[in-house]
């Protein structure tokens, strides 16, 4: 096993990535409004059984931009992130109140296939979870569980490059992607999430269970991916969120939404005391 | 492969003390060696596979020291006219278990084409597809419930189950293949889906989500995901319900298989015996060369062939747990 995982420190030297990752975050600019809406909730609430996770949530999600959900633990952030793409609905207790707009349509509409809008919604997990498969497989999984075999070897290719992963693995994408190590199968996961071309990335804490070096690398790829396409992402880690993201919202206790904007102004400026104590570590 | 060994040591009963001791160090000795060697320090997965290449060992070592210390023993049964022949109640030296080996590996063979694919598919649909919660949840619930319990119930209840079913109900002939395959089957069946069920519910969840995520059907997912995952703990179900099934005697007895037969099954619908079955007539035989000699060494042959299922049921299990 150690000696099939690679080194990740070869590649890139820490300090580096590190100012890198913030020389960007400072230059970027603090994108007003003028994006499209993607995603839009209104009044959305999730219940588990009879508790409820989300309350009455309504924000609107913006196209090719990083949108950070923050909150302590239990606030109902992975619950809104995953009633994006309806992976609730793979839990029997869970209930929806209230809409979800995705280009316009209801996803909780009956008439919407959550398979085929999970087609065009990516999601990237909290802890990397590759099958138990070739790094190839890995990243063909998607394409051919779509049906899209065509150029498969380019496609693959490209989604490596486009993860960050490719220059590591290129020789020996037959190998087991649990040979990999814990920042390496976190961006093979998310290389699988986007070989498919989806609109929209959904993160779900995706450098949580990740050290410093890989969670910067991690970081420099979602900038680069909000290139591409729309990134909900969330996180614990309040520097990262004002580091990478363009919009923040701000989950407290009870998943309710306390507040929405512009990253810099709600780490800067934030209009409700509750999120100042929150964000300056007062509470949560 | 084993059987031949087994039947080519015995073979050499009459041959000269010296050369077994020239062959066993010239030939056991250093494959020992190596066999041993190889499972020490690739243990992984291969340990199992040892039991037989022991057992034959064992054999040989043990009618090579018989032979060098002179050992005025009992006469051997387990030669090659006990597999060969056909059953002769009369002289013990004639007695075969040939017609009985046949019909064991028929029968069982035939239960686990009726009984896997239905406790593999059974436990599939309740893990994946019966819902949890409501009115459906708690119907899975009791259905699991009793399904463990039905793996407890003595085996002669599935033998007058079986006797019931196929020969009174179904009007099936009197101990014919079919019968005593679908009445095993019935007895392992709670056995495989338990197992089955164990398996399926150990791939991790976050595999699932990782493959819903990106789009794939619950059927893409069970096959790509789910089943791949889980077939080295389907297999292991499945070699314990096989042990199982080729030792029942009891269910047999019930529903009428002859005990003695003298020719192999011609087909699924013909008469046919199992080798624990007719072992248990072999004891009450009156004779003490069957008692003392054709019992025990047919029981080594059951053994063996039990042996033998399993090492091909082992080796098909480890060749998937080693992909990845």
């Amino acid at each position: 096993m150690p000696d099939t995982t690679m080194d990740e420190e070869d590649s890139a030297p820490t300090i580096e990535t590190t100012v890198t990752a913030s020389d960007q975050s400072a230059e970027r600019p603090s994108t007003s409004s003028t994006g499209r809406t993607v995603i839009e909730a209104r009044d959305l609430s999730v219940y588990y059984g009879q508790e409820r996770a989300l309350d009455e949530v309504s924000i609107p999600i913006l196209d090719k931009q990083v949108t950070a959900m923050i909150g302590p633990s239990g606030c109902g952030k992975s619950t809104f992130l995953r009633s994006i793409n309806r992976m609730n609905d793979l839990i029997d207790a869970a209930h929806i109140d209230g809409e979800l707009y995705f280009e316009g349509e209801n996803v909780y509409d009956d008439d919407i296939d959550p398979v085929a809008l999970r087609r065009r919604i990516g999601m990237v997990f909290q802890h990397p979870n590759p099958f138990p498969k070739s790094i190839y497989d890995n990243v063909a999984y998607g394409l051919r569980v779509q049906d899209r075999t065509d150029n498969m070897d380019q496609r693959v290719e490209t989604a490596l490059k486009r993860a960050a992963l490719w220059d590591e693995v290129k020789d020996q994408l037959d190998k087991s992607a649990l040979d990999l190590s814990g920042g390496q199968q976190q961006r093979l996961c998310i290389a699988r999430a986007i070989a498919v071309d989806p609109d929209v990335v959904l993160m779900d804490e995706p450098a949580s269970a990740l050290d410093p070096i890989a969670t910067s690398k991690i970081e420099d790829l979602i900038e680069e991916l909000a290139e591409e396409f729309t990134v909900v992402i969330v996180t614990h880690n309040m520097q990262q969120a004002a580091r990478i993201s363009d919009k923040t919202a701000v989950f407290l206790t009870g998943g309710e939404l306390v507040e929405y904007g512009d990253t810099d102004q709600i780490f800067e400026n934030p209009e409700h005391q509750r999120v100042e104590d929150y964000i300056t570590g007062k509470f949560g | 492969m084993s059987t031949l060994l087994v039947a080519g040591g015995l073979l050499a009963a009459g041959i000269d003390p010296s050369f077994w001791v020239v062959l066993f160090s010239a030939f056991a000795v250093p494959v020992g060696y190596v066999v041993g060697s190889t499972v020490v320090t690739e243990s992984d997965g291969r340990a199992g596979v040892l039991g037989p290449f022991v057992l034959v060992g064992g054999a040989l070592a043990g009618a090579a020291l018989e032979r060098q210390l002179a050992i005025e023993g009992l006469e051997s049964y387990l030669t090659p006219t006990l597999l060969l022949n056909s059953w002769d109640g009369l002289t013990a030296s004639n007695a075969g278990v040939y017609p009985q080996i046949v019909g064991s590996v028929v029968v069982v063979g035939f239960m686990a084409v009726l009984a896997f694919p239905v406790g593999i598919g059974a436990a599939i649909y309740l893990e994946e597809y019966a819902p949890n919660s409501g009115w459906g949840g708690r119907l899975a619930t009791l259905l699991e419930v009793n399904i463990s319990n039905l793996a407890g119930v003595p085996s002669v209840v599935y033998g007058l189950l079986g006797l019931a079913l196929f020969r009174n109900a179904l009007g099936f002939g009197t101990g014919i293949v079919v019968s005593a395959a679908g009445t095993l089957g019935l007895l392992i069946l709670p056995i495989v889906v338990v197992s089955a069920q164990e398996a399926v519910r150990s791939v991790p969840d976050s595999l699932r989500q990782a493959s819903y995520g990106m789009g794939a059907s619950r059927w893409q997912t069970l096959r790509n995901v789910v089943l791949p995952e889980s077939v080295p703990g389907v297999l292991t179900g499945t070699i314990l319900a096989l042990a199982r099934a080729i030792g029942e005697t009891a269910p047999l007895v019930i529903i009428a298989v002859a005990t003695t037969t003298y020719t192999p099954p011609s087909g699924l619908f013909s008469s046919a015996t199992a080798l624990p079955l007719q072992i248990f007539a072999a004891s009450a035989n009156a004779k003490p060369e069957f008692r003392h000699g054709v019992v025990p060494a047919a029981a080594v042959v059951l053994l063996v062939l039990m042996l033998l299922m399993n090492t091909t049921a082992i080796v098909v299990r480890n060749r998937y747990e080693r992909e990845y």
